[in-house]
């Protein structure tokens, strides 16, 4: 076996923990995507076309609320602001690749190949077949990805709508936030927000909801810049 | 906007900050920000938490404050189960059922 193959499977193998999780949330974003009234090629080939977890289950809970498309596009842009600093720490390792490895990997670049990259990295060095690790975690989590994605619709589309399975979207994100919660800057700016989501709801293009997300930013992130001026962090 | 476009731009986005240092940093021409790398950690609890609250307090744009608000009781319920469990898919279990619950047999209409 050669050693770029030797490092794909290994990159495979790393991302299969990370699979089990993943593919039941792709499930649940095909059949939550086509109930919140996107088509079945619209929730199909937006796992592929923006690859990204969250700001595909926020897309399908804004298109559901009839959200206007430029306040879509901002919003997915804020949500997937963190794949910069991936972009960040992982630069160094494939600075002198060919542009066209750069573009793949980039495209591949998601929280859950991230992960076990970095790692590889940091254990082994940019080792020369390095970024094979990185594009076999990556295409098998892309892999999963679509297939979950079209299991979930082909399930979906027979679920009644008395089920109200629009309701699992916020759920899903009540999943997702709460663990996060966890020290008082992070409560502060999810309460923050949803304060002013609440007051800034009747703002024209739904534009309450940029609005209640950077202030709730901006009060996290002071509240984390007085604890540590004060030196208990 | 129609929802191809969303999506093409929004691809465009994410595939453009996935990239954005990979290129960048290659060239030696930037350094991420501490404020920036700081602040990105309360993008999640800070989004989701304005797309949950008006989902839960909300009905046709005024406060719905009440017990017959099922969905604010199935949210608090999965709040208090995602709490505890850490777990996705029990939370959304659980913020169903109680949603059914209260649907069929406390307020059925």
């Amino acid at each position: 076996m050669n050693e770029q193959i030797k490092n794909f499977w290994a990159g495979v193998q790393a991302e299969i923990p990370l699979l089990i999780g993943v593919f039941p949330f792709g499930m649940i974003y095909g059949a939550l995507a086509l109930n919140a009234g996107l088509s079945t090629a619209a929730s199909q080939l937006m796992s592929s076309v923006v690859f990204a977890g969250s700001a595909q289950f926020i897309t399908a809970q804004l298109v559901h609320e009839a959200t206007p498309g430029f306040v879509i596009v901002l919003t997915i842009a804020v949500v997937n602001l963190r794949h910069m600093l991936y972009s960040a720490s992982l630069a160094p390792y494939i600075a002198s690749l060919p542009a066209r490895w750069k573009v793949l990997l980039s495209y591949l670049l998601t929280d859950e190949a991230y992960a076990p990259t970095i790692l590889h990295y940091e254990k082994e060095g940019a080792t020369p077949y390095a970024h094979w690790f990185w594009l076999g975690a990556g295409f098998a989590l892309w892999f999963n990805w679509q297939i979950a994605t079209a299991l979930g619709i082909f399930l979906g589309a027979s679920i009644p709508d008395s089920w109200s399975l629009d309701f699992a979207l916020p759920l899903t994100f009540i999943a997702m936030v709460v663990p996060v919660l966890k020290n008082r800057a992070a409560i502060a700016a999810a309460l923050s927000a949803g304060l002013v989501a609440l007051i800034a709801s009747s703002l024209p293009y739904k534009l309450g909801l940029i609005l209640a997300a950077l202030v709730g930013i901006l009060i996290g992130t002071i509240l984390e810049d007085r604890k540590s001026s004060r030196g208990i962090s | 906007m129609n929802i191809w476009l969303v999506m093409l731009l929004g691809g465009l986005i994410t595939f453009g900050m996935r990239f954005s240092l990979i290129y960048l940093l290659a060239e030696g021409r930037f350094q991420v920000p501490d404020t920036l790398r700081k602040a990105l950690h309360y993008v999640p609890p800070a989004v989701l938490s304005a797309i949950i609250f008006p989902e839960l307090f909300l009905r046709e744009e005024a406060l719905y404050l009440s017990f017959e608000n099922t969905r604010l009781l199935a949210g608090l319920t999965a709040i208090v189960v995602a709490w505890f469990s850490k777990n996705t898919l029990v939370t959304i279990l659980a913020g169903m059922v109680a949603l059914f619950l209260l649907q069929f047999f406390l307020f059925p209409r």
